[in-house]
């Protein structure tokens, strides 16, 4: 079964038409690979069918601006897929 | 509808909080400017003012369920399919569906049919913003003018 990250790595190629090789777990979505803020809604889209969950980027997006969190802990793909794993977990 | 104002929809034919479903009538105008260069001698409603018209009905349905706390604006549009033509004076059937609520987005699945005829379909992604001022006032207008307001209470 493919990791969490394979599996996000593989949304963020197919919406946002990035090759696959360019994507890595230290990648941050935004900085590195450009997706802007309507592309993410096709990736969360995905990540949402895809698990089974609602990624909550109203909250994150708030937290972010507010400079509660730094937005690497949400962006950079490996954090991403660890926030995932929390999700899924939360929902049992 | 009036395609140069950009009113789709005519009227709320119903709605349904369980089913995130809504259902509502348009009538293609007999006359438009729009027919006269779409296409000279042969009026079609174009694909666009279809997709427009989906995503109207679409509109309103998040906004029904919603509760108008915030604006739904057209964000993509997956899978459109345009299955025959119509033309003047053709009624619209339009149903939308919610497919999905994120956070900060909403997905619909539309279909618009003509007499019992499917004329088209697809599936139309909305970012959930806070309204611009003075829009909250003015959609809530056009949501009851149709008949939406009405459908939710």
């Amino acid at each position: 079964m493919a990791s969490t990250f394979e599996t996000v790595a593989d949304i963020i190629a197919e919406t946002s038409d990035i090759p696959r090789e360019q994507i890595t777990p230290d990648s941050h979505a935004i900085d590195d690979l450009g997706v802007d803020s309507l592309a993410f809604l096709d990736i969360a889209f995905a990540i949402d069918k895809a698990f089974g969950i609602k990624l909550p980027l109203e909250t994150w997006t708030q937290e972010v601006n507010e400079g509660k969190v730094p937005a690497e802990q949400y962006f950079v793909l490996k954090n991403l897929a660890a926030r995932i794993d929390e999700l899924v977990a939360a929902k049992g | 509808m009036r395609l140069e104002y950009f009113q789709m929809i005519d009227r709320i034919a119903s709605f349904s909080d369980a089913e995130e479903r809504i259902e509502a009538r348009s009538t293609v105008p007999d006359a438009s400017p729009v027919f006269e260069g779409h296409f000279p001698g042969h009026p079609l409603m174009p694909g666009v003012l279809l997709t427009e018209t989906m995503a109207q009905a679409s509109g309103y349905l998040i906004l029904g369920l919603i509760r108008f706390t915030h604006m739904p604006f057209l964000a993509g549009v997956e899978k459109a399919k345009f299955r025959s033509f119509v033309g003047p004076g053709a009624p619209l059937e339009i149903v939308a569906t919610r497919a999905h609520q994120g956070s900060g987005y909403a997905v619909t699945r539309a279909t618009i049919a003509s007499d019992g005829k499917a004329i088209c379909n697809a599936e139309l992604m909305f970012k959930l913003m806070p309204f611009p001022d003075g829009l909250s006032a003015q959609m809530r207008a056009q949501a009851a003018e149709i008949g939406l307001v009405q459908e939710i209470a």
